[in-house]
């Protein structure tokens, strides 16, 4: 009989896998704060959306739209379109999530960004050859995305405080950037995985001219394709 | 003009999003299509936007050597695929991006 860690086990195991992420996150959200004023926001809105919004990307877009004083309509439409990967995260952790009562699914859900995420996702895919993987695998998820959304906030925080005194050639939306590539290059490995990745990248930029980021999705749904394709040439 | 009715109504669609599968799905497993297509989902969103912020420069792609930001994020990939460490690769990436453009 195997003994799992208990609650608190896996809620700290998560909280300390997320850990290296926020060496990319925190620069970043200290930017995002920084450009968020700069952007002509408050300090309270700019702050605010970190909270309701919870989406470091698609933040970042906002600040431009902010900028260029884009219709609400607009503002609405993007965040959502930028944010529409989420649902495939969400269609990712569902069927280890769908045990949970409402509280939890809710929580999770919120929660949900692409660094959390890459944590919690790949908990559940080393945990695909465990017999009997432990009862509190929510809590690991928990703990991944409460430690993002505590540092997301608090570096927000700090780039609005900091403001004006954070130097542009310091380029640190760079990290965001570097933050994704540490998560996808060391997935890439077999080919159908690779052709993705590259299918995407190379729509992504050829794609760049579209508005409101839609190039995003149709770069995204293109690599998925080429995914697809490889793989049963593969097969 | 307040800008917070706006960032709420894009955060509840935000949230929405993120609770969309989770809420809808019940015990039974997904169509074996979908299930295939979830996996190269992380791959192809991130390195779509990777590239977006790497290549995309003042609104033209650049892919040439004057590229700084190409240059550190493809020495931030060798040390993520070697590595396996975010710490690593976004340190590294980050001086490498300090490093040549102090150089230049």
């Amino acid at each position: 009989m195997s003994t799992f860690p208990g609650r608190r086990g896996e809620l700290l195991a998560g909280c300390k896998d997320e850990l290296p992420l926020l060496l990319g996150v925190v620069p970043f959200g200290m930017i995002y704060g920084v450009l968020a004023l700069d952007s002509g926001l408050g300090p309270l809105a700019s702050q605010a959306m970190s909270s309701v919004i919870f989406a470091g990307s698609a933040q970042f877009v906002v600040t431009q739209l902010v900028r260029e004083s884009a219709p609400a309509l607009v503002v609405v439409a993007t965040v959502f379109v930028v944010n529409l990967r989420h649902a495939l995260y969400s269609a990712s952790v569902a069927p280890y999530v769908s045990h949970l009562p409402l509280r939890w699914k809710l929580s999770l859900a919120y929660l949900l960004t692409d660094e959390a995420y890459a944590v919690a996702g790949s908990r559940y895919a080393r945990d695909a050859g465990v017999a009997a993987p432990s009862p509190y695998r929510h809590w690991y998820f928990l703990g991944a995305g409460f430690t993002l959304w505590a540092s997301w906030q608090l570096s927000t925080a700090a780039g609005v405080f900091l403001g004006a005194q954070v130097p542009r050639s310091w380029s640190l939306d760079f990290s965001l950037a570097l933050t994704f590539i540490a998560i996808v290059f060391p997935t890439l490995r077999d080919l159908a995985t690779a052709a993705a990745a590259l299918g995407a990248g190379v729509v992504a930029v050829l794609a760049f001219g579209l508005p409101y980021k839609l190039g995003l999705i149709v770069a995204a749904a293109a690599g998925i394709l080429a995914g697809l394709a490889v793989e049963r040439w593969r097969a | 003009m307040s800008w917070l009715p706006i960032f709420l109504a894009a955060g509840l669609l935000t949230f929405a999003t993120r609770l969309s599968f989770i809420a809808l799905l019940g015990h039974e497993g997904f169509p074996p299509l979908l299930k295939r297509a979830l996996r190269f989902v992380p791959p192809a969103v991130l390195s779509a936007i990777i590239c977006m912020e790497v290549v995309v420069r003042d609104g033209a792609p650049a892919l040439g050597a004057g590229n700084v930001r190409l240059l550190a994020a493809a020495l931030a990939a060798l040390v993520a695929w070697r590595t396996r460490s975010v710490l690593l690769t976004v340190s590294i990436g980050m001086a490498a991006l300090w490093t040549i453009q102090s150089l230049l």
